[in-house]
């Protein structure tokens, strides 16, 4: 068991070293810095609420970059464990595989950890800290989703733009599908139609399977200040649900790969 | 590349597949059915915005538009009549949906046939208004809405001032070839109704002297109205003892 966790620990270890000495750091740095004069230049142009706008400007930009930048990383850094034959020098020696993907996890959920404590730093100037804090809590909980996500994606797919494509889709999806549900149930249409009928279930299905990402890392928290710690419950229960469901999914294929 | 079996797998990484899948599935059964409330529909950003938010697709973020706005209305289980919506917001929301996409029609019939439909007649006449001012703007092709917008205000607000200046407009802007003749005729039956026997003689003389109408039928029809229409001035004219 203590070995188990010590081969958990090392992949997790190594995964954050990885991270850390490519260029992922200063990717993160150029890209929050980027953000920031972003904002600057709408407070700029905006003729009222300029704090607002900018808030909400920063936020929802350094939210949607980090999930792309997070799958993007894991999507490629695990490609190139696939092609280097990597994988397979570290399956031929005595790793259950479960301790490679629980390793790959950790680390990956860690990189997301420290992606939104540095995402925060800015935010911090232009909002209230609690709020901020329910923020990057909420999202620290999504990046986790889209960890496991990019995870699973890459291992069924093995390759990237198959499962770079698949992760973004999945998340654009994830965040619009309350709407999309929203819409198809509008009683403007012949609701005994069979063509309704199918796009309804369709769309409840869609809604069962998927995390409500809508009520994650919402900037209303942050520029209404209306966020409670209590909205978080929810949040982090769908989370751990959510991982785990896609931590297994990766599990499942991982194991049936025939290296 | 060949998979394993499935039997490969252990049978714990199937069990917490399984278990985190009926756990997704129960929770999100738990959640209540996501649904829309009046207070949630807010002012959409202005029409910059959303042109840079649209990535070169206008017409698509149109249609998104149209049907997120569509979707607050009486929904299965909760109930948010049309009643209930911010109009201010709802007029704004369908006049940026026309700037997307002007070609569209769909912002003109939710606004004549759907919203126009609260039993509210300050919405009501919102509605019509803003159905009135966006036909100026592409005439031709939006007079059916402020056709349906003057027999709105003619039956159900029983304002025929109004509904003659809708009728009006219809028959002076509304020009193109394929404009029925009926719409152009609306002023003629108003007036008419009005009392305004006078006025309707000279556009119905003046619309069979035109040309404009061809069909035999139609001719017969509005001879025979403006005939009517001659005999009830005489008979009004005539001193009762």
């Amino acid at each position: 068991m203590g070995s188990a966790r010590y081969q958990v620990l090392t992949i997790t270890r190594f995964t954050l070293l990885e991270a850390l000495r490519t260029r992922l750091p200063w990717l993160l740095l150029a890209t929050v810095l980027l953000a920031v004069l972003g904002s600057l230049f709408v407070k700029q142009i905006a003729i009222t609420e300029t704090a607002r706008q900018q808030t909400a400007f920063l936020a929802a930009g350094l939210r949607l970059a980090a999930v792309f930048i997070l799958g993007l990383y894991i999507t490629s850094s695990m490609v190139r464990e696939f092609n280097d034959k990597g994988l397979e020098l570290l399956l031929s020696l005595d790793l259950p595989r479960a301790a490679y993907a629980c390793g790959k996890f950790l680390g990956f959920s860690l990189i997301a950890l420290l992606m939104a404590a540095l995402i925060c730093l800015p935010v911090f100037f232009l909002a209230p800290p609690p709020a901020v804090l329910l923020w990057g809590a909420s999202l620290v909980l999504e990046l986790w989703i889209v960890a496991a996500l990019s995870m699973f994606c890459i291992i069924t797919f093995t390759q990237i733009v198959p499962a770079i494509s698949f992760v973004l889709a999945f998340y654009i999806l994830a965040r619009s599908i309350t709407a999309i549900r929203l819409m198809s149930g509008s009683t403007l249409f012949d609701q005994s139609s069979l063509s309704h009928q199918v796009t309804v279930f369709l769309v409840d299905s869609m809604w069962f399977l998927l995390p409500s990402l809508n009520l994650f890392t919402q900037t209303a928290w942050l520029v209404n200040q209306n966020g409670e710690w209590r909205a978080i419950l929810p949040i982090v229960a769908q989370s751990a649900i959510y991982t785990g469901l896609l931590v297994g999914a990766a599990l499942f294929d991982l194991y049936r790969k025939n290296l | 590349m060949q998979q394993r079996a499935v039997s490969a797998v252990p049978k714990s990484v199937v069990w917490i597949l399984i278990a985190s899948l009926c756990l997704q599935l129960a929770w999100q059964s738990s959640r209540p059915r996501p649904g829309a409330y009046a207070e949630a529909l807010v002012f959409p950003p202005d029409g910059r915005t959303l042109e840079a938010l649209s990535l070169g697709e206008p017409i698509a973020l149109s249609q998104l538009m149209t049907l997120y706005l569509q979707a607050f209305d009486n929904q299965p289980g909760i109930s948010i009549p049309f009643l209930n919506l911010d109009y201010d917001r709802v007029e704004t929301w369908l006049a940026r949906i026309l700037e997307l996409d002007p070609v569209g029609q769909y912002p003109l019939l939710m606004a004549s046939h759907i919203y126009a439909q609260v039993p509210d007649t300050p919405k009501q006449r919102k509605m019509l208004e803003f159905v009135y001012q966006q036909f100026f703007k592409d005439p031709n092709r939006r007079w059916p809405w402020l056709a349906h917008a003057a027999i709105m205000a003619k039956h159900r607000l029983n304002d025929l001032p109004l509904a003659l200046r809708y009728a009006q407009a219809v028959k002076q802007y509304a020009t193109a070839p394929d404009v029925p003749h009926w719409a152009s005729q609306m002023p003629i039956f108003i007036l008419e109704d009005m009392g305004e026997l006078e006025s309707a003689k000279i556009l119905l003389g003046g619309l069979l002297v035109s040309g404009v109408v061809t069909d035999p039928h139609e001719i017969r029809f509005l001879t025979e109205r403006l005939q009517r229409l001659e005999d009830e001035e005489k008979s009004s004219s005539v001193p009762k003892n």
